[in-house]
């Protein structure tokens, strides 16, 4: 991971070893440690309504990392992200139901059909950039749904196909206390993948091909393996991603895969910080948890006097819908780099405080 | 300094209309340091771009120790050993220095994307490591080891020129190609850079090609010049012999006079 900033004093690094870690000093290992230590407690003492946030924050955000690698790192762009993650959600409920696959078999087994579907849509992507691009994933996207509305022998058609929950060795994870731990590990575990993945050999010709192509080509990396390398890699998320939200919900409805679902993508990505994995986990948060507080925020106002004027209860609901779209607009005028870049100028402004640099 | 590990035959090259390149063939031999030099427009940098592999000529061929390699894609150049850099930079900016050298490692590393987020169960830290270690060793010969860890975008202009060389060294070349190394660079950088250049020579045995416009430069450190002149080979020779042909004078330097080029030369 390339970091401009300052290195903490007292942090000395006495092998390659240490210069190649994740987290940038022992001390942050250590709280990344404890925090998801404690996250485990969480279903002792959390709501089941917390848990619920949670495991969505879980199961968008393995599906948001799959994105960044390919539009953050690697600068290609996808329009159909949404669709990919149904791909994945379907093929694991399908995978079970017809062929009696253990479910713990199947969300890894879905990740890589979702990747090769994701790079047969994908093979545009090593000859068109940019704009052309977006049309050609849209195309994807529009393509996809349909076939989840048609293929009755895949989706169930417009029924939808039912999830059976995970079972490992006896224990069922159907409840939100039991999944949690599910979510927990798939988070954890394909979060340092995309870490590792980017600190070795694929991750940096990802970006290579992202920042300058032609010299990326000079150097022996071959441009068309890795545009589409890099949205097999995208899809593999999202179909793991998909897989664990099919069997959370139990349910799967082809309705949930829309245009939408792979805009909200990749706005989690752009609040977040493009080509950063720890802002993309803050982007997913920060997209779970605003409507949340926002639903929060206007329930409070209707028990001020604000909640007597007829036209402001009516009006509350799209007050929440309108503040949505308020903040992300201020976010991209105010912070166009993302969360991870708004994090890192505050860890530097107490690394000098009281100098301003 | 005896068998050609680059040999160009009978190359043309044309754009529509324009012949960037008309029938130029030379031989470059093992360990030599090979300058192109010319006017602008003259065709080094298409010749510099068959070479690596950027054109495709319209006709002849390029053989790279003994391989044709004329209708090779770059990236299998690299394999071979074939490093470059640009004239106008082409770092990868958003990385840092450390990493974009590392990115010249590529074709030696073996991890893909299964096994190297499987960092530590798989072979891919230590190997990622072993490389490391290689690569600090270019970045000591270059001295940037105070730069390692900044983003390459931030740095100055003489600075990411010889960040690009560390990273052509770092695919371990037989041959290296230099469009213009020391072009906008002052007095100082540029002396720098030639030592650097002289000593990857000497040093590694790797054979150079350059396009230079410093005449100096081209003079004091080439053990063969050929000179361009609107996509045809004009001379190829040592590099005094060059400067006598009366037809570089006029054409090239623009000298007429012989006791004024001297003073130009020295």
């Amino acid at each position: 991971m390339s970091s401009l900033m300052m290195r903490p004093c007292g942090d000395f690094r006495t092998s390659y070893k240490q210069d190649d870690t994740i987290y940038e000093t022992n001390t942050i290992r250590l709280v990344a440690i404890a925090a998801i230590t404690l996250l485990c407690a969480a279903p002792m003492v959390l709501d089941a309504y917390y848990l619920t946030l949670f495991i969505q924050v879980s199961y968008l955000g393995i599906a948001a990392l799959g994105l960044n690698i390919l539009v953050g790192y690697t600068g290609q762009i996808s329009l159909g992200h949404g669709a990919f993650f149904g791909v994945g959600a379907f093929t694991s409920a399908w995978l079970n139901t017809s062929f009696g696959i253990p479910v713990w078999l199947c969300i890894p087994m879905a990740g890589f059909i979702t990747m090769a579907v994701g790079m047969l849509f994908g093979l545009p992507a090593s000859r068109i950039k940019g704009l052309y691009l977006a049309i050609a994933t849209l195309a994807a996207q529009f393509i996809l749904e349909d076939f989840f509305a048609r293929a009755e022998w895949f989706s169930g058609g417009s029924a939808g196909a039912s999830a059976e929950p995970i079972s490992l060795m006896g224990i069922v994870f159907d409840t939100d206390e039991s999944f949690f731990y599910i979510a927990l590990f798939a988070l954890v575990f394909m979060y340092i993948w995309g870490c590792n993945l980017m600190r070795s050999r694929e991750g940096r010709a990802f970006v290579a091909v992202r920042d300058h192509y032609l010299s990326a080509e000079i150097m022996g990396i071959k441009l068309n393996k890795y545009r589409l390398l890099s949205f097999g890699v995208s899809s593999f998320y999202a179909g793991i991603g998909g897989a664990l939200y099919a069997h959370y919900l139990g349910y799967v409805s082809a309705e949930g895969f829309t245009i939408f679902m792979s805009i909200q993508f990749l706005a989690m990505i752009i609040i977040g910080g493009l080509g950063s994995v720890k802002g993309t986990l803050m982007g997913v948060v920060f997209m779970v948890f605003l409507p949340e507080v926002l639903e929060g925020g206007v329930g409070m106002m209707k028990m001020t006097d604000w909640g007597n004027i007829p036209m402001v209860v009516d009006g509350l609901a799209y007050i929440k819908e309108m503040a949505i779209g308020l903040v992300i607009i201020l976010f991209l005028i105010f912070e166009p780099e993302g969360m991870a870049h708004r994090w890192a100028q505050i860890k530097n402004y107490w690394k000098f405080y009281p100098f301003s640099y | 300094m005896s068998k050609p590990i680059l040999k160009v035959e009978h190359i043309s090259l044309a754009f529509g209309g324009v012949k960037a390149l008309t029938d130029v063939s030379f031989e470059v031999e093992q360990g030599a340091v090979f300058s192109i030099i010319g006017p602008n427009g003259a065709g080094k940098t298409s010749m510099l771009n068959c070479i690596s592999g950027r054109y495709q000529p319209n006709s002849g061929s390029i053989s790279f120790n003994n391989k044709d390699v004329t209708h090779l894609k770059p990236n299998d150049r690299a394999d071979l050993g074939m490093g470059r850099t640009f004239q106008n930079l082409a770092l990868f900016g958003h990385m840092s220095v450390l990493e974009n050298i590392m990115v010249g490692r590529h074709h030696m590393l073996k991890n893909n994307w299964l096994t190297g987020p499987l960092y530590w169960a798989s072979k891919a830290q230590q190997e990622e490591l072993e490389h490391r270690r290689e690569v600090e060793e270019v970045i000591d010969f270059l001295e940037i080891s105070h730069i390692r860890k900044s983003v390459a975008g931030t740095l100055s202009y003489g600075l990411r020129k010889r960040v690009e060389l560390a990273r052509a060294m770092a695919l371990k070349p037989k041959l290296i190609l230099l469009d213009e190394p020391m072009a906008g660079m002052n007095l100082e950088e540029k002396e720098d850079m030639a030592r650097y250049i002289l000593d990857l020579n000497q040093e590694f045995g790797i054979t150079i090609v350059m396009i230079e416009h410093d005449m100096g430069v081209v003079m004091d450190i080439s053990d063969q010049v050929m000179v361009l002149d609107f996509g045809k080979k004009l001379i190829c020779g040592l590099p005094d012999d060059v400067m006598a042909d009366p037809y570089v004078k006029r054409a090239y330097l623009g000298i007429e006079d012989e006791n004024e080029q001297l003073e130009e030369i020295s």
